[in-house]
C-alpha cells in the first residue's frame, strides 16, 4: 500500500465524514440558526451595555419575558398549523382590561377571574377559528379585522370602565402575588411560562393532538387525506391561542394593574418576529416551543436594550423591521434549499480497499459455465421481484414480491399461484421456524411472522438505539436476511442504517460500515444489535455446528462467521475475504456445505473508484442520481463453499439469457431454486448427486 | 335568487352603496346636498388613489402593507427636505425616488427573496417609518414650509369647481384602467396574478412584473401622500402606525377584487371607494363614536373577505406556499 494510500485510508477513518449529513437530517438543527443569532444577541449587547448581566436587570427582563412569551407561544401555535394569528396584541389588551374589570368593577375573586378572562380570549380565538378553520377565510386578513375590531372593543371598555379601575384598591393578597411573587427565586409570570412552555412540547412532540396540528401545518391535503379533521383542528389552534393571549394579559394586569390605551399595541409584529426569528416556519409544520421560547428571548432582549441605550422609537422599529425581513428571508431560503443542501452532502462515501478479485478463468473455482442453462422457469413474468425463495414440506414455494405479497406457488408443477399474506413494504429474506410459521425480513418494516393459517404479525420493528449514533437508529429500516438458530434465536441483518429501502443501491457508494446484524429473541422478547459496522450485511445462514452463522457483507465482497454459543462465542472470523463478486443469501446445502448468490460481478473499474472516495463523493454531488457508477448487480452465479471456505462448484448462466441476477437459492428435494431481487421469475435447477429427499424444514427442525 | 347569484361581487357592493345613499339621502337631512356629496367624495379620495394603488398589487397577486408608512415617510421627508432649504422640484425627485427605492426593495423581497408579499411588506413598513424616524425627522407631524406652498393647490386648489383631489383621483384611476386594459405590461400584470407558474412558463418577465407593480404603487402612494399633506399642510407621519392601510385593503376586497389575484379593473377600487365613502359620511352625519365606526368596519370587511372567499375559492393547484 503506497503512502498516498494509507493516508486516505486513514483520512476517511478519522474524519467521521457522514456525520454531516445527519446533523443536517436532524429536527433540531433547525434551531441552530435562531440559537446562534440569540447567543450573538446576549453577546453584542452584553458588551454594549454595563451591567447587563445585573441581578436587577434579568430580573425585570424576566418578568416581561413570561408575558410576552406566552403570546409568541401563542403565535407559534398558529402558526404551526399553517395559520397566523395577528389578533394576539388586541386579544391580550383584552384580557388585561377584562380581568381588571371583573376584579374592580366585578369584585369577583381572583381564580374566577382568570377563568372567566380566559374564557373571553377563548372566545375570540373561537371567532378566529371558525373563520379562518371552517369557513376557510385567509387567515392574516381575518385576524388583522379581529385585531382592529378587539382593539376597538378594548377602547371602549376603556372609556367605560378606566376610571373604576384606576380608583379601585385590590385587596387580594394572592392577586399580587401572580404580578410581583417568585417561586424559587424565579417570577411566577416565568414559571407559569415554562410550565406552559413544557406542556406544549410535550404536546407537540409526544400526543395525537399535537402530531395533528403538525401534520395539517406540514401539509394540509395530506393531513385530510389521512383522516385528520383539518378544520377542527385549525379552529383550536386559535382557541388556544387566543386563551393563552388572555392568560397573558391577566398575568400583565396583576404586574401593573393599570389599563391604558396603548396596552399591547404593535405587540403582534414584535411577537411575529419573535416567532420567525426563532425558526417556526410561516407556512406551518415546523415550530416548537423551544423556537418560541428562543425567538421570544432574542426579541425580548433587543427591544429591551435599545430602550435602554436610549435610542428613539424610529431606531426600534427600524431594526424589528430589518431583523424581521432578515429572519423570513433566512427561513423562506433556507427551507427552500436544506433538502438540496441535504442531498448534497448526505452522500459520504469512504475508503474501501478489495483483495485482488480470483480470476473467472479455467484452473479458478469461480470459471464460468453454462450450468444454469438447463433452468427450468416458474413464473415467468408474473412476479415482480422475488428476492427471496423458499418452500415448505409440502413443496410449495414461497417468495416476496415488490408490492408486499407473498406469493405462494402451488406444488406440484407451480403453474398456479396465489397470495400467500399481503405484509406489505418490501419482503425480503425468509427462513421456517420450529411450528412451520414463515418468518420474513421485511424492507422498510422490520422482522415479521406469518403463521401457517395465514396471520400476520410483528415480531420486531426497533432495537437498542446506539449511544453516539446521530441519527436515530433503533429503528429497523433495511431488515435484509434472516436465520434461525436451534434455540429459536432470530439472527437477522440490517444491511444499512442510513438508506430507506428505495436507495439501497446508494449505500454502495458509501462502503461503510453502515449494516449491523440484530438477534431477536422471542424468549424474552428482546431485540439487541449484536454486530455493527459491517458493510451492507446480507445473507444469513446458521452453519451446521449451532453455533455460529455465515453472513455475507455484501460491498465488502466477503464472507465471515460469527460465534454466538459454545467456546468461541463473540468471535467473528472471516471465512472467504475475496469473493469475485457481491455475496447476497447464504442457504444450506444438503451434504453439509453451503449455497452462496452473487448477485453481481466486481469489476476492475468500481474497484478503483472504492479507493477514491473524493471521486465518488464528486460524482454524488455532481450528476444526476441516475448517472452516477453503480456496482453491476445483473451478472451473477451461484457458489457452494464448505465450513472451511473452500468454494466447490460455481453455476453460471453464461449468455445471461436464461436466469441473470440472482439474488437467492434455496435447495429443495434434489433440486435448485433461484429468485433475483429485480427479476422476474423463479428458476429451477436439477441438481446431480444431490440428496433427493433433503429438504430446508426438515433439515433444520426435524434432525435434532 | 338565481339572479342574485348571477350578479358580481362589484355590482352588489354598487347596489348597496346606492341603496345606503338613498336611505341617507332620505333620512339624514343636509346629506343629499353638493356641497355634502363634493366633500364626500373628496374625503374618500385619498382613500380612492390609494385604492388604485393597493388594488394593482392585489390584482398582481401580492399586497402591499407598507403602503401607508411608504406614503407618510417619503412625503414627509419631502417637506422635511424643503424646509431644510431644497428647492421644490429636487426635493420631490428625491421623495419621488426615495418610494421608487422602496418599492423596488418591496418588489425584489417578494420576488427574488420569495418572502411572502403579507410580510415582506409589513417588515418594511415597520422599517420605512423606523428609517425615516431615525434618519430623517425627529417630530410626529411635519409642517408645510413656505417653500412647498406651491403644492398646496393639490388640496385647495379646484378644476372647474371640482376640487382638485378628486380630480387628481379620477386622473390616476384613468392611468391606472389605461395601463390595466390597453398596455402589454397591464396584460403582464394580471397573467402573473392570475397564475404565477404560468405566466413564467409562458415567457412573461414574472418577476420583474413583481417588480414594477410594487414600484407603480409605491409612486402611486406618493401621490396620494402629496395630495394628503395639501389638504392639511402637513404630513402626520403617526398615520404609519393607524389601521389606515386596512382601510385601503377594505375598498379593495369589497369592490371584488379577489385577494388570489389575477381579477378586477379599477371600475371594482372606484365603486369600492363610494361604498365607503357613503357609509364614513353617513356615520359621521349620524355622529356615531368612532370606535363603533371601526368596528363596524371591521364588519364590513370580514362580510366582505367571506363573501370573496364564497365567490372566489382559493385555488389549491396554484396556491403558493406560506401564502395565507
Amino acid at each position: 500500500m503506497s503512502m498516498a494510500d494509507t493516508f486516505l485510508r486513514w483520512r476517511y477513518r478519522v474524519i467521521p465524514d457522514h456525520l454531516l449529513g445527519e446533523i443536517l437530517a436532524k429536527r433540531w438543527i433547525d434551531n441552530a440558526i435562531p440559537l446562534l443569532i440569540l447567543l450573538i444577541v446576549i453577546a453584542a449587547f452584553g458588551f454594549a451595555i454595563p451591567g447587563f448581566f445585573g441581578l436587577s436587570s434579568i430580573a425585570n427582563l424576566l418578568r416581561q419575558w413570561g408575558e410576552f412569551s406566552l403570546l409568541v407561544m401563542a403565535l407559534m401555535i398558529v402558526m404551526v398549523a399553517g395559520g397566523i394569528d395577528l389578533s394576539v396584541g388586541s386579544t391580550f389588551a383584552l384580557g388585561n382590561i377584562v380581568a381588571l374589570a371583573l376584579l374592580t368593577v366585578g369584585g369577583l375573586p381572583w381564580p374566577l377571574v382568570v377563568v372567566l378572562t380566559m374564557a373571553c380570549g377563548a372566545a375570540v380565538g373561537l371567532v378566529n377559528g371558525v373563520l379562518v378553520g371552517y369557513l376557510r377565510l385567509r387567515a392574516f386578513l381575518t385576524t388583522l379585522v379581529t385585531l382592529i375590531i378587539v382593539r376597538a372593543i378594548v377602547d371602549m371598555l376603556l372609556l367605560t370602565y378606566s376610571v373604576s379601575i384606576a380608583s379601585t384598591f385590590i385587596d387580594s393578597e394572592a392577586w399580587y402575588f401572580l404580578g410581583e411573587g417568585s417561586i424559587f427565586s424565579l417570577p411566577v409570570s416565568v414559571v407559569v411560562t415554562l410550565v406552559i412552555a413544557i406542556t406544549v412540547h410535550i404536546v407537540f412532540s409526544r400526543t395525537r393532538p399535537g402530531w395533528s396540528v403538525l401534520a395539517t401545518g406540514g401539509s394540509r391535503r395530506s393531513a385530510h387525506n389521512v383522516g385528520i379533521p383539518v378544520r377542527r383542528v385549525i379552529c383550536m389552534t386559535y382557541v388556544v391561542s387566543g386563551t393563552l393571549c388572555a392568560l397573558a394579559g391577566v398575568l400583565f394586569a396583576s404586574r401593573l394593574g393599570g389599563a391604558g390605551a396603548d396596552t399591547g399595541v404593535g405587540l403582534e409584529i414584535a411577537a411575529l418576529t419573535a416567532a420567525v426569528l426563532g425558526g417556526n416556519s410561516l407556512g406551518g409544520g415546523r415550530g416548537s416551543a423551544a423556537k418560541a421560547v428562543i425567538g421570544s428571548i432574542t426579541v425580548m432582549i433587543l427591544v429591551n436594550s435599545l430602550v435602554r441605550m436610549g435610542v428613539n422609537s424610529g431606531a426600534n422599529s427600524l431594526l424589528l423591521g430589518l431583523v424581521l425581513l432578515g429572519a423570513v428571508a433566512i427561513d423562506v431560503r433556507f427551507l427552500k434549499n436544506k433538502h438540496k443542501l441535504l442531498s448534497k452532502v448526505y452522500v459520504s462515501p469512504t475508503y474501501a480497499t478489495l483483495p485482488t478479485a480470483p480470476a473467472t478463468t479455467a484452473p479458478s473455482p469461480y470459471a464460468v459455465n453454462d450450468r444454469l442453462q438447463g433452468v427450468e422457469l416458474i413464473g415467468l413474468g408474473e412476479i415482480d421481484g422475488p428476492e427471496d425463495v423458499i418452500l415448505d414440506e409440502d413443496d410449495n414455494i414461497y417468495a416476496g414480491n415488490r408490492v408486499g405479497d407473498i406469493i405462494r406457488f402451488l406444488a406440484p408443477d407451480y403453474s398456479r399461484q396465489e397470495i400467500f399474506a399481503h405484509v406489505g413494504g418490501r419482503p425480503l429474506g425468509m427462513a421456517f421456524d420450529r411450528d412451520g410459521a414463515l418468518l420474513v425480513c421485511i424492507g422498510g418494516m422490520g422482522l415479521y411472522r406469518v403463521t401457517k393459517d395465514r396471520k400476520v404479525e410483528k415480531l420486531t420493528d426497533e432495537t437498542n438505539r446506539s449511544l453516539l449514533s446521530v441519527t436515530d437508529d433503533s429503528r429497523l429500516r433495511l431488515a435484509d436476511d434472516l436465520d434461525i438458530a436451534p434455540d429459536g434465536r432470530v439472527f437477522f441483518s440490517e444491511a444499512t442504517t442510513r438508506y430507506e429501502m428505495a436507495e439501497w443501491s446508494v449505500d454502495s457508494l458509501e462502503s461503510r460500515g453502515n449494516g449491523r446484524i440484530i438477534c431477536y429473541d422471542p424468549i424474552r422478547g428482546t431485540t439487541r444489535t449484536v454486530l455493527k459496522g459491517l458493510v451492507f450485511p446480507n445473507g444469513i445462514c446458521m452453519a451446521n455446528d449451532g453455533q455460529s452463522f455465515y453472513f455475507a457483507e455484501t460491498w465488502a465482497c466477503r464472507i465471515s462467521r460469527y460465534y454466538f454459543d459454545g467456546p468461541r462465542a463473540g468471535e467473528v472470523e472471516v471465512v472467504i475475504p475475496d469473493l469475485p463478486g457481491y455475496p447476497d443469501n447464504i442457504n444450506r446445502a444438503s451434504d453439509g456445505t453451503y449455497w452462496l448468490a452473487l448477485v453481481g460481478m466486481r469489476t476492475p473499474t468500481m474497484d478503483l473508484a472504492m479507493k477514491q472516495p473524493g471521486f465518488r463523493k464528486r460524482m454524488a454531488r455532481r450528476i444526476a442520481f441516475d448517472e452516477w457508477l453503480y456496482p453491476n448487480i445483473n451478472t451473477g452465479c451461484v457458489v457452494r463453499f464448505d465450513d472451511a471456505g473452500t468454494v466447490v462448484e460455481t453455476l453460471w448462466d453464461k449468455k445471461g439469457d436464461n436466469h441473470p441476477m440472482i439474488t437467492s437459492m434455496r435447495e429443495h428435494k434434489g433440486h435448485l431454486y433461484i429468485g433475483g431481487i429485480s427479476n422476474n421469475r423463479i428458476g429451477r435447477l436439477k441438481l446431480e448427486g444431490m440428496d433427493p429427499a433433503w429438504t430446508g424444514p426438515d433439515n433444520y427442525w426435524r434432525k435434532a | 335568487m338565481r339572479r342574485l347569484g348571477s350578479l358580481s361581487q362589484e355590482q352588489i357592493v354598487f347596489g348597496l352603496a346606492v341603496t345606503l345613499c338613498v336611505v341617507f339621502a332620505l333620512t339624514l337631512p343636509g346629506f343629499l346636498t353638493t356641497n355634502n356629496i363634493l366633500n364626500l367624495v373628496r374625503s374618500v379620495s385619498i382613500l380612492g388613489i390609494l385604492g388604485v394603488a393597493m388594488g394593482l398589487v392585489v390584482i398582481g397577486r401580492g399586497i402591499d402593507l407598507s403602503l401607508v408608512a411608504l406614503m407618510a415617510i417619503s412625503v414627509a421627508s419631502t417637506l422635511q427636505l424643503i424646509s431644510t432649504g431644497l428647492p421644490l422640484p429636487q426635493a420631490l425627485v428625491l421623495g419621488l425616488g426615495f418610494s421608487l427605492a422602496t418599492g423596488l426593495i418591496n418588489g425584489f423581497l417578494v420576488a427574488y427573496v420569495e418572502i411572502p408579499a403579507i410580510f415582506a411588506t409589513l417588515a418594511m413598513g415597520t422599517a420605512i417609518y423606523g428609517f425615516g424616524r431615525y434618519f430623517m425627522f425627529n417630530l410626529d407631524v411635519i409642517y408645510f414650509t413656505p417653500g412647498a406652498e406651491a403644492l398646496r393647490w393639490l388640496g385647495d386648489g379646484t378644476v372647474l369647481g371640482i376640487p382638485a383631489p378628486i380630480v387628481v383621483f379620477a386622473l390616476v384611476c384613468a392611468i391606472a384602467h389605461l395601463f390595466l386594459r390597453y398596455t402589454k405590461a397591464g396584460g403582464y400584470l394580471r397573467a402573473v396574478g392570475d397564475n404565477y407558474a404560468a405566466a413564467r412558463i409562458t415567457g412573461v418577465p414574472a418577476r420583474p412584473m413583481i417588480l414594477t407593480q410594487y414600484m407603480i404603487a409605491a409612486m402611486i402612494g406618493f401621490v396620494a401622500g402629496l395630495v394628503t399633506a395639501a389638504s392639511v399642510a402637513s404630513m402626520n407621519t403617526r398615520v404609519a402606525n393607524s389601521t389606515y392601510v386596512y382601510d385601503v385593503i377594505l375598498v379593495v376586497v369589497l369592490g371584488g377584487i379577489g385577494l388570489s389575484g389575477g381579477r378586477g379593473a379599477v371600475r371594482n377600487i372606484v365603486v369600492g371607494t363610494l361604498l365607503i365613502g357613503v357609509l364614513l359620511n353617513g356615520m359621521t352625519i349620524m355622529d356615531i363614536q368612532y370606535t363603533v365606526q371601526n368596528i363596524i368596519k371591521g364588519v364590513i370587511l370580514l362580510t366582505a373577505i367571506v363573501i370573496d372567499t364564497i365567490l372566489n375559492p382559493r385555488d389549491e393547484q396554484t396556491a403558493q406556499q406560506g401564502d395565507i
